[in-house]
């Protein structure tokens, strides 16, 4: 019975797209009903699951396309550290959708894409091989792509058009990438320490060209500079889409890949032999400072957001690819930290926008008078990704630096210090004016923002604040990172 | 045993019955789809279980006789005719259908299936002719000016095709003595029998719409009624790709310039058929283009695939053929219901305020995933298999060109589904969406079964392991 436990969990929320797909408009109660049931019972379900993990009890589920090819469901504790951030964030964000959209249109294909969204990400954590991340990879593409365009103006549709010819085109290049890897080495599963053989001595060039075509096409997704521009243009939509787009489902889904790439393909020690670890680190670390100089110009703050989370994800590939064990816990850390504190930037954001039409840094002017509860939470999301101790983003901050010193790499010091003064920068002027400005006259008047959009920001903001107080306990982020680096660097 | 004769027989028989009592024609059409269905069902089966089955009509053996072969292969393309044909049936029962329509229908089924099954090239020509005028009268159906003129061109083209494959059959009857498909191997050692098999090549270029001979096509296509068009588009051209697809296996390595032609008219189909959908204005037109484009794919793949008796990957062209038969026709059956509901087929005009999307809207977007050959579908499945076997090859513009091609038809695609994803202002408030109706099942069910086919391709490909006796 158990055994089935991962493909329970893709069902949750595969299973009722087509049954929100078809109902009516007007079936608002049914509909908010199913979406809240499917995503606490997945919770529920990926708790379990993490128990028998951490029991060492591994899970296989395999289907047979084509010989050599075949769909795998397993839940490595990788995967489960991925399962739990989406799940829990999921579960939030729908709460908080349901209450963002009340009185809008077309909330059963919302609804219905939003769900298939998640199940993509799900996919994405517990695919056991290369071919099967690669179909979860490309079915978000699509699921996201309604979610982008679901307010219909002719912006969105181009975001829309500008979003699927990157990610359909990084689509292209793992696609090709994963045939070439499957036709040299046969079936790619994920294993930690890479399952490449002799290959990087029998054909070192293939292997290169395949990495760099794999890291294409994830890095689209994680918003690698140069192939971050859709990221950007995609927050004309809804705020949750925002937020899940940042946080849980595309943005980390790139990242993911780079992990499941470096640390279960190739296996940190190839990389490092082939003299590929250092060119992936130099990119993340271009990309870190490249999305924190352009978030300082941006006045619209979903788009100065969507900069930070250009900057902020490559943290995550920067741990990857500094070869040290310090700085993949902290990457991977970040993996989660980053997730909990964007949605609470992107969740406390939308509701500037709902309750007081904000949508730009210079009319953030009160808000901590106007929307104190949603400002707060603002704030701590903003102090954790600048790095302030005890939060979350320090404790990612801090390994990532140690990493650094550990990898042999001191500029990593220097890297984070930078960016951790460009974040201030950003994100400071947002805090003065909203607790130390006066409101500016005539500002609009509030919509009540109801228990439904003030409770998930509060939540996240909290949890900021527990996974850094409580960084050493057993089941906090970074110990569970802790023990899936020790599979990697044993 | 028997089944083979009476998957060609009861299409005909069924032919015959509707035109003696056309009140029941529809009843009629469903239980001999029906039938079709199941019997398909149990040849697969047995084929899986036995192998190849042979069935030698009226005691002629060859080189004379008809012969019936059933094998993998054949299988899949019988199967692929069935799962369409129900669908088509299913459509057709619900809309208001012209005289005429269920003897045509029924005699393309029954000359489908005996193309499949045909073991030589004699009845290979008359399935071809009887396929090739039910066509044209399904074309003339809709009884348009335009239509009528489209299918004066298509039997224009139709019979110059003919004439082709029966002088190829002619001058290798006069090289070998034989017409049964084993002499396709012989041909291919003699210069007079390769110009006999360039001949009948030539032929199904013009019956597959195959570039640059497709220009009586998008015509065709694009004014035929809705269940036609799937009809035409989905199963028809299947047939001529299908006889390519077998002198290719049949042929082995002799029938590498065969291949090579096909993979370049194929690349050109591709590329042209594109770039006429990236430009089209009409939705009908669209489709009909992406079918040559199509087409051009599905030939490319036949042709880069090597001596099929050398490697699998021809299995690929067949998976690509199933892959665009179920999509293609979803497609087109939803096209027929945009247009119908909208009045027009205009793609600018789309966005429309006063109507939400719905379910034919939906079952446009999901055979656009499956012909653009996004995973998991049965396209990509297809793609995966010849592309792995081109990276072994190291044939690195094959490669290119496959996924340009893929670039493409996302492209073209999204023009319609983007607009189908209209919300917000684009909507009007009291805008309504269209009430289910049993037609939408058909196109529903197709698109789905075409997205779903990849997860179950391990039964196709199984199946065309088993081969020709």
């Amino acid at each position: 019975m158990s055994q089935y436990l991962p493909l329970a969990i893709l069902m949750t929320s595969l299973g009722i797209v087509p049954i929100i797909l078809v109902m009516p408009e007007s079936a608002r109660r049914l509909r908010t009903g199913v979406n809240l049931a499917a995503a606490t019972v997945k919770v529920a379900l990926v708790v379990w699951l993490s128990f028998e993990v951490t029991r060492g009890n591994s899970f296989d589920l395999r289907h047979s396309i084509a010989p050599g090819l075949e769909l795998h469901l397993q839940a490595d504790p990788l995967a489960v550290l991925f399962l739990a951030l989406s799940s829990i964030l999921w579960l939030l964000t729908t709460i908080y959708a349901v209450g963002y959209l009340e009185g809008g249109t077309d909330r059963s294909r919302f609804f219905g894409f939003f769900s298939l969204c998640v199940a993509s990400t799900v996919g994405i954590a517990m695919a056991g091989n290369l071919f099967t991340f690669l179909v979860f990879f490309e079915l978000l593409t699509l699921a996201t792509w309604p979610l982008v365009v679901h307010r219909g103006t002719s912006e969105a549709h181009r975001a829309g058009r500008i979003y699927l010819v990157y990610t359909l085109g990084g689509g292209l290049a793992l696609t090709l990438g994963t045939i070439w890897l499957y036709a040299l080495a046969g079936e790619v599963p994920f294993v930690p320490r890479g399952v490449l053989g002799d290959l990087p001595e029998t054909a070192p060039l293939a292997l290169t060209a395949i990495f760099v075509l794999l890291i294409a096409g994830v890095g689209v997704k994680a918003a690698l500079v140069p192939l971050h521009g859709w990221l950007p243009l995609s927050m004309v939509a809804p705020a949750p889409v925002s937020a899940l787009l940042h946080a849980v489902a595309v943005v980390k889904a790139g990242a993911f890949g780079i992990m499941r790439i470096v640390y279960d393909v190739f296996g940190v020690e190839t990389l490092q032999a082939m003299g590929l670890a250092m060119p992936l680190a130099a990119l993340a670390a271009v990309t870190i400072l490249w999305g924190s100089f352009r978030a300082l110009t941006q006045d619209d703050l979903k788009k100065r957001l969507a900069y930070s989370t250009v900057s902020q994800v490559s943290y995550i590939t920067l741990g990857v690819a500094l070869i040290s064990p310090v700085a993949a816990i902290g990457g991977l850390a970040h993996l989660v930290h980053q997730g909990i504190m964007k949605i609470t930037l992107f969740l406390a954001a939308g509701n500037f926008a709902e309750g007081q039409g904000v949508k730009t840094v210079r009319a953030m002017d009160g808000m901590g008078q106007r929307m104190p509860g949603a400002m707060l939470a603002f704030t701590i999301g903003a102090l954790g990704m600048i790095g302030v101790p005890p939060l979350a983003g320090f404790v990612s901050k801090w390994y990532l630096g140690a990493g650094g010193l550990d990898a042999g790499q001191p500029m990593v010091i220097a890297l984070l210090a930078g960016s951790s003064l460009l974040n201030a920068a950003y994100f400071l002027p947002i805090l003065y004016r909203g607790w130390f400005c006066a409101p500016t006259e005539g500002a609009k008047a509030s919509r009540r923002i109801g228990w439904m959009l003030a409770v998930p920001p509060a939540t996240t903001a909290a949890l900021v604040l527990v996974a850094g107080l409580m960084a050493s306990a057993p089941f906090s982020p970074l110990g569970w990172t802790r023990f899936i680096v020790s599979l990697e660097y044993l | 045993m028997s089944e083979l004769s009476l998957l060609v027989l009861l299409p005909f028989l069924a032919a015959t019955l509707t035109v003696a009592v056309p009140g029941r024609a529809a009843s009629l059409g469903l239980v001999a789809t029906a039938a079709n269905a199941l019997l398909v069902v149990s040849l697969c089966r047995e084929i899986i279980a036995r192998g190849a089955v042979e069935q030698v009509i009226g005691g002629w053996a060859a080189p004379l006789g008809i012969t019936f072969v059933g094998d993998g292969l054949a299988a899949v393309m019988l199967a692929m005719t069935a799962i369409v044909s129900l669908a088509i049936t299913a459509q057709a029962m619900s809309t208001p259908g012209r005289a005429g329509f269920w003897p045509l229908w029924m005699a393309t089924l029954g000359a489908l299936n005996g193309l499949f099954l045909s073991g030589d090239l004699f009845n290979l020509y008359v399935a071809f002719e009887i396929l090739g005028l039910a066509a044209v009268g399904l074309t003339a159906l809709a009884g348009t000016p335009m239509a009528l003129r489209a299918a004066f061109d298509y039997l224009t083209a139709g019979l110059a095709g003919s004439l082709l494959i029966l002088l190829g059959i002619a001058l290798s009857y006069s090289v070998t003595g034989r017409v049964d498909l084993e002499t396709v191997v012989v041909l291919t050692e003699s210069s007079n029998g390769r110009i006999a098999l360039a001949l009948i090549a030539a032929g199904l270029a013009v019956k597959a719409a195959l570039f640059p001979l497709h220009f009586w096509m998008p015509a065709a296509h694009s004014s035929a009624v809705p269940v036609a068009s799937a009809l035409l588009s989905a199963l028809v051209v299947k047939g001529a790709l299908y006889l390519a697809l077998r002198l290719s296996i049949e042929g082995g390595a002799g029938a590498e310039f065969l291949r090579s032609a096909l993979a370049v008219l194929g690349t050109g189909g591709m590329l042209w058929g594109a770039w006429n959908a990236l430009r089209a204005e009409r939705l009908k037109l669209l489709v009909a283009h992406s079918t040559v484009a199509q087409i051009g794919l599905i030939a490319l793949a036949i042709g880069v695939a090597g001596d099929p008796l050398q490697n699998g990957l021809w299995t690929a062209a067949a998976l690509l053929m199933l892959s665009h038969a179920l999509a293609k026709a979803a497609m087109f059956l939803a096209v027929g219901r945009i247009a119908e509901a909208l009045g027009h087929d205009r793609i600018s005009g789309l966005n429309r305020e006063e109507l939400r999307p719905g379910a034919a809207e939906f079952a446009f977007a999901i055979a656009a995933i499956s012909l653009v050959g996004l995973p998991p579908t049965a396209g990509f499945i297809g793609k995966w298999i010849l592309i792995e076997g081109l990276v072994d090859e190291g044939a690195v513009h094959w490669i290119a060109l496959l996924l340009l091609g893929t670039a493409l038809s996302a492209a073209y695609l999204s023009r319609v589904v983007s607009r189908c994803l209209r919300g917000g202002p684009h909507v009007s408030a009291t805008a309504q969406r269209l009430p289910w109706r049993s037609g939408d099942v058909a196109a529903l069910g197709l698109a789905t079964g075409a997205l779903l086919l990849g997860l179950a391709a391990a039964l196709p490909l199984t199946l065309l392991e088993v081969p020709f006796a």
